[in-house]
């Protein structure tokens, strides 16, 4: 990166470790943050869509939908994430390749599935073998988000189920009696009063989430934990800075990380709790409410 | 018209696909000096420098990437790349799944390295990676075997003293060991097992084993490749 870093074995000290610390591996180490920050980004909201939806299929009075939403929580909850992590993303990354085979490819006449090996013909490759790695990626980091938010959402629907659940009934009457519709009365009383009980089990849910990031790597995407691991590393003569094993530096700065992390959702989170007690019919609610007098 | 513009389009870029041939490359990119991450965050080593120099030889365009050693396997199974180019030993027990090119790099020593001269090998911990050769081995000496996802974490428990040795290839332990200040040693005879580092790919890629059979071959008999193991792993290297 720097003039003074050309020959990265005859220099030492401070300008050794400025120029360590900005070599290319290094730049992908700090580019990982901004992954683990876009997933958490994008997981998050796509994990709540899904979760509402699954909980207002749960609640439908249509007996499908509601078997739908009933099953959809029940199953995702039951089987252990890293199951999900490492079945759903060979057969999501299959199921696209099949549905483009039978959509593309000119010859059907051979099974898709030989022995232990899987067959599509080249067109029907998702990505095609002729994208830039950063398509590749990009696909890979487009399957762990969808992976994370089915899986996440289940957890969240089941939240969001509860707290729709625990709106006291006479708040849902009183609307009744005012001549509210069934969507009035979900929209303007259920839903505004429900985030107030769901969101201790969001809470948990994001921090989970937070947390639960590392397993990244396991879907190939090359997360902070990889980066620390590799650069960590005992490095010999064979790289251009050769160095012990300084794993557990590596590892500090990402304890470091994952608790500012939590931390900072903390405070944010702290104050839409606060925002969301203001007025409501709870002991939070009250407290906020005997407060201001 | 409309029609036979798309088409006469679609054909262009389907031809486009056909005739540029890419073969997509794995590695591990944790094994040096054989393949490696450098520190440009580039797929280095003697393998990085063999495969462009086969692909080239067998005219075709090859792009690289990394997989986990652990999956590596599988995902070439799956389709996701086209072969496996990392260190990887040709054994029977492989050969049942996928097929290999020719050998690539010499049926290769394996050795223990230690952190003391009288480590007991036979009946102590012993680290290896997961899923090799050496794994296979220590299980069966009768040491305990203790696995790790990565090379460099197997050398890391010697060093922390979670395993009294570690099994690997001698050419990735040398380094540890030359660079240690005599605090890693390797202790008793080197074994050899393995038929050699070999190019992995699908069994029914027979087309593609023939081209890279044929560019190794080549780079064999005009001593090309001798110069390579030469430049990579110096004067102790196995040479054909």
């Amino acid at each position: 990166m720097f003039a003074a870093c050309a020959d990265p074995k005859a220099i030492e000290g401070l300008t050794w470790l400025t120029c360590y610390l900005t070599s290319g591996k290094h730049l992908d180490f700090y580019w990982s943050f901004v992954t683990v920050l876009a997933l958490l980004a994008i997981t998050a909201p796509t994990a709540m869509a899904l979760g509402f939806g699954g909980a207002m299929a749960a609640r439908s009075q249509f007996a499908p939908l509601r078997w739908i939403g009933k099953t959809y929580t029940a199953m995702v909850r039951g089987v252990p994430d890293i199951v999900y992590f490492l079945f759903f993303v060979i057969a999501l990354d299959q199921g696209i390749e099949y549905l483009n085979h039978l959509r593309v490819c000119e010859d059907l006449s051979q099974p898709v599935f030989r022995g232990l090996e899987f067959h599509v013909c080249a067109e029907a490759k998702v990505p095609p073998a002729t994208a830039a790695p950063f398509v590749f990626q990009a696909y890979g980091f487009s399957l762990a988000v969808i992976t994370f938010a089915i899986v996440f959402g289940a957890f969240v629907a089941n939240v969001i189920y509860g707290a729709m659940q625990a709106v006291p009934r006479a708040q849902l009457e009183t609307g009744e009696a005012y001549g509210m519709s069934h969507g009035q009365v979900f929209r303007r009383i259920l839903v505004p009063q429900m985030w107030t009980y769901a969101l201790p089990g969001l809470t948990n849910l994001w921090m989970i989430l937070i947390k639960a990031t590392p397993l990244l790597f396991l879907l190939g995407v090359k997360d902070i934990v990889y980066y620390a691991r590799e650069l960590g590393g005992t490095k010999t003569q064979a790289y251009e800075y050769p160095h012990p094993d300084w794993r557990l530096f590596y590892f500090l700065g990402l304890l470091v990380f994952y608790l500012a992390m939590t931390k900072l959702s903390e405070i944010v989170l702290g104050r839409i709790s606060n925002r969301l007690s203001k007025g409501q019919a709870t002991a939070a609610g009250e407290a906020m409410r005997k407060a201001a007098i | 018209m409309k029609k036979l513009l798309l088409a006469s389009a679609l054909l262009a870029f389907g031809a486009g696909l056909a005739s540029a041939e890419v073969v997509r490359l794995a590695t591990e990119g944790a094994y040096p000096p054989f393949n490696f991450i450098d520190d440009k965050g580039e797929i280095a080593g003697f393998e990085r420098e063999f495969g462009d120099e086969i692909c080239k030889r067998a005219a075709l365009e090859c792009t690289w990437t990394t997989n986990e050693w652990d999956s590596i396997i599988p995902n070439l199974q799956s389709g996701n790349y086209d072969v496996i180019i990392a260190g990887m030993s040709i054994t029977e027990e492989r050969g049942k799944i996928i097929t290999f090119s020719e050998n690539y790099y010499p049926p290769a020593a394996s050795a223990y390295l230690a952190a003391s001269a009288d480590a007991d090998v036979k009946g102590g911990v012993v680290s290896a990676q997961v899923s090799t050769i050496q794994a296979a081995y220590v299980a069966e000496s009768g040491a305990t075997l203790l696995e790790f996802p990565t090379p460099d974490e197997t050398v890391a428990a010697v060093r922390n003293g979670e395993a009294v040795a570690v099994f690997a290839d001698k050419d990735y332990l040398r380094p540890f060991a030359d660079e240690s200040n005599g605090a890693l040693m390797f202790v008793g005879d080197d074994i050899s097992i393995g038929g050699g580092v070999g190019l992995g790919m699908r069994q029914s890629d027979t087309e593609l084993k023939a081209k890279m059979d044929a560019a190794i071959q080549a780079m064999k008999a005009d001593g090309s490749l001798n110069t390579l193991i030469e430049k990579y792993f110096g004067a102790e290297g196995l040479k054909f």
